[in-house]
């Protein structure tokens, strides 16, 4: 467990850098996680990681196929919103474990 | 360790050359889990494998009931008619309950996330296989030197299955 300031905020993390409080995060702080996976945040990006936080609170196990049939973006547009892996990168801004699914 | 020293793994190289669906989803999910990490994939299908990339038989592949050990049922019951489609039909339905898509989607996700598809000229050629039979979202049609030639490049790992 670590811990680290983001945007002001003492937030904790794991070794990889997922929250492991979904309780700690807001706006701000994703923003910076955004910054360091050098994203800049757009209203799409918002609007997928609205999604994974909902999926995650009724505990739904994530995949790429779910994130592509949510209506808010499909495969394609969600590797270019977040090209360095999707569902890792997305996960990680949205302050929700990292996804241990291989699809 | 520095990623200097790590090395890490930027491109994989797949080469399909099956077509029963076990050999078929390993391939895919590998390609499909490199591109969620990040990493470049390609699958070139050779031999037996052209048969998941063309359109009128990616749908009827079949799980091999005779001539694998991990079926556990004697090989002449695995050779009855009917079997290899009664087990391909479970296996579908466990790899529906873990999201893991039929063929057809798969190959529709690996095309959205990225990966590319090649068809070996070769094994085309030997099974009178053309370009229209194939499915649409085929990168190409490619010799072995041209699938070499593609996998340039530190950190790339080329794998046959």
């Amino acid at each position: 467990m670590n811990e680290k300031t983001l945007a002001g905020f003492c937030i904790r993390c794991n070794d990889q850098g997922y929250l492991t409080d979904l309780a700690q995060w807001n706006k701000e702080v994703a923003v910076e996680i955004a910054k360091e996976e050098g994203i800049d945040m757009t209203n799409k990006h918002w609007e997928v990681i609205d999604y994974l936080q909902d999926q995650c609170r009724k505990e739904v196990a994530i995949t790429i196929r779910k994130v592509g049939k949510s209506g808010i973006v499909n495969i394609k547009e969600f590797y270019q919103l977040f090209p360095k892996g999707p569902l890792k990168t997305a996960s990680k801004i949205a302050g929700i474990p990292k996804p241990v699914s291989c699809i | 360790m520095s990623n200097a020293e790590n090395k890490p793994v930027k491109k994989m190289m797949l080469i399909l050359s099956k077509a029963t669906l076990e050999n078929v989803y390993a391939c895919f999910i590998l390609a499909n889990g490199a591109r969620m990490e990040g990493i470049e994939s390609e699958i070139f299908f050779t031999f037996f494998g052209l048969e998941a990339i063309q359109k009128e038989k990616l749908k009827h592949l079949h799980v091999a009931t005779v001539g694998n050990p991990a079926m556990h049922m004697p090989t002449l019951l695995g050779g009855l008619p009917g079997m290899e489609a009664l087990a391909t039909k479970m296996m579908k339905s466990e790899m529906e309950k873990l999201d893991i898509p039929p063929v057809d989607e798969f190959l529709e996700m690996l095309t959205a996330s990225g990966s590319k598809l090649w068809g070996c000229k070769l094994a085309m050629d030997m099974f009178k296989v053309k370009e229209s039979d194939l499915i649409d979202d085929i990168d190409g049609v490619l010799t072995v030197g041209d699938f070499y030639e593609r996998a340039q490049g530190d950190g790339t790992h080329l794998l046959f299955i």
